[in-house]
């Protein structure tokens, strides 16, 4: 491709058009990225506190560290999917790096993310849990789940270009992902021969190490981020390869 | 040689909208391959640095296929197409313009795309919208744009790129006179420092007088080639010339 253009400012471009797009059209603006979750955790708080009691102590944290990694894994898992089909007329219309186009809608909701992370911080305050050093671990691995989410998109976004149902796949799978991560119920109660296999997904992973380090104030065992970066190195590495092999036919289906 | 295309074949599925599950399984099961189209057939010329190519052709004779093809939106389906420069498409107007954005921050959205640096796209940007003419109504949304506005903002960003070769499929037609005039003029100053420059039109008159060579394009086939005033008059006069008339 005859592109020799500049990568980061093109990042940053989409990223704030994603952002700017989101925003721009509703009237509460970034308020919305905190009320889904807040919503999310009263009603979980109501059910597991009330209805079916639950021992977990300082239940509303403990239920932030699953809805949060899990929202986002589910939104930036479905807009990524469709995000080479509904660019349509730029994939077929303007040249440059396709790739650029699901990992840039998978990092524009970071910013979400992000806002919703500094909540989640303030609550484990209010809470009365005290910052530590382990909490830097939460750098290590929201930038492995990243990465692991952009290789995902490039996997199905090119995937949806050829087969349309692939977004109704991705629609099933992460309902069906919402009881298969420990969000409301804790990696304890699982019984020892899934646990292997729950860690490999990095979702659950990633709730598993964000309830170490928020709540249980230790870093993450190394077992679970080594499989956590196993996945998402080899992810990014897949996702690269099927993309790089199937953007060749988009000009044609598209 | 900046754009070199040797034997270069494309060809296109029919019924390839065909991207349900269902009908993938079926077609793969039944090993039914689609029927095809043959868009380009064995084309092959090339483009020297600073040479402007104008390339005509009826309607479905290839010419945007070809410009894709330059451009790098899709690869040919056997031969080659050799690019060795910076090339800005102009392929469709406002392709990546979202009406919500302010027509500021689609310019710099568009710079990005087109390969602008950051730094060189915010001390250009004054430079591009004087030269679009848009105005004070830069930082409103694109949707209270009119036609013509939208346009000029997407060409005046293509043409202050300094792309080593600028590719415009049929947009010069929209626009007013005064704009158009402009346009014009600034293609000429590109071409004067050395850009090369290939454009599709049905304008003859446009053609003439930006190209210095010509490529007439038929059903995927290259008819002519060779000088503009050569290959404009044959086109004009539907004539498919001998063999001894197609000289580069």
């Amino acid at each position: 491709m005859a592109w020799r253009g500049d990568v980061r400012f093109l990042y940053k471009q989409l990223i704030l058009k994603d952002f700017r797009i989101r925003y721009r059209n509703m009237s509460l603006g970034v308020f919305w990225s905190l009320l889904n979750p807040l919503v999310m955790m009263v009603v979980l708080t109501f059910v597991f506190t009330v209805i079916y009691p639950s021992k977990v102590p300082k239940f509303p944290v403990f239920v932030l560290c699953g809805i949060i990694p899990f929202n986002f894994f589910s939104l930036a898992w479905s807009n990524g999917t469709v995000s080479i089909a509904g660019n349509a007329p730029l994939v077929k219309r303007v040249s440059f790096p396709r790739e650029v186009i699901p990992i840039s809608t998978v990092l524009s909701s970071v910013p979400h993310l992000f806002i919703q992370l500094v909540m989640l911080v303030g609550m484990a305050l209010i809470f009365g849990i005290h910052p530590g050093l382990q909490w830097l671990w939460l750098i290590v691995v929201w930038i492995l789940e990243i990465g692991f989410v952009c290789g995902l998109a490039m996997i199905f976004s090119a995937l949806d270009v050829f087969v349309k149902d692939t977004r109704y796949f991705v629609e099933s799978a992460s309902t069906v992902l919402f009881w298969l991560v420990p969000i409301f119920y804790d990696f304890k109660v699982i019984p020892v021969k899934y646990r292997d296999i729950y860690q490999f997904n990095p979702v659950a992973a990633i709730v598993l190490a964000m309830r170490n380090i928020l709540l249980e104030d230790k870093a993450p065992s190394p077992i679970l981020m080594t499989k956590l970066a196993l996945v998402s190195v080899l992810t990014i590495a897949v996702g690269h390869l099927i993309f790089q092999k199937l953007q060749k036919n988009f000009y044609q289906h598209l | 040689m900046i754009i070199e295309c040797k034997n270069v074949w494309r060809t296109f599925q029919l019924h390839s909208g065909s991207s349900l599950l269902r009908e993938r399984l079926v077609n793969t099961l039944t090993r039914r391959t689609g029927q095809e189209f043959v868009a380009l057939r064995d084309v092959s010329f090339s483009v020297e640095e600073g040479e402007s190519l104008g390339i005509v052709g009826r309607n479905g004779a290839g010419k945007s296929t070809l410009l894709c093809l330059i451009s790098g939106l899709a690869e040919p389906t056997r031969g080659s197409v050799t690019v060795n420069g910076r090339v800005a498409a102009l392929l469709a107007l406002g392709a990546g313009f979202h009406p919500d954005l302010t027509g500021r921050e689609n310019l710099l959205l568009n710079a990005a795309m087109m390969g602008f640096s950051e730094k060189d796209a915010r001390s250009r940007q004054d430079e591009i919208i004087d030269f679009s003419g848009i105005g004070e109504f830069i930082d409103e949304p694109l949707r209270t744009y009119s036609t013509g506005m939208g346009m000029r903002l997407a060409f005046s960003i293509a043409v202050n790129v300094d792309p080593e070769i600028l590719i415009v499929d049929e947009v010069l037609a929209v626009g007013d006179q005064v704009f158009t005039a402009k346009c014009l003029k600034r293609i000429r100053e590109i071409r004067n420092n050395g850009c090369t420059f290939i454009c599709v039109s049905h304008s003859p008159t446009l053609i003439e007088e930006l190209c210095d060579q010509g490529l007439w394009l038929d059903s995927g086939e290259v008819v002519m080639q060779g000088k503009i005033r050569d290959v404009m008059q044959a086109y004009k006069g539907g004539r498919i010339p001998t063999a001894g008339e197609q000289t580069g």
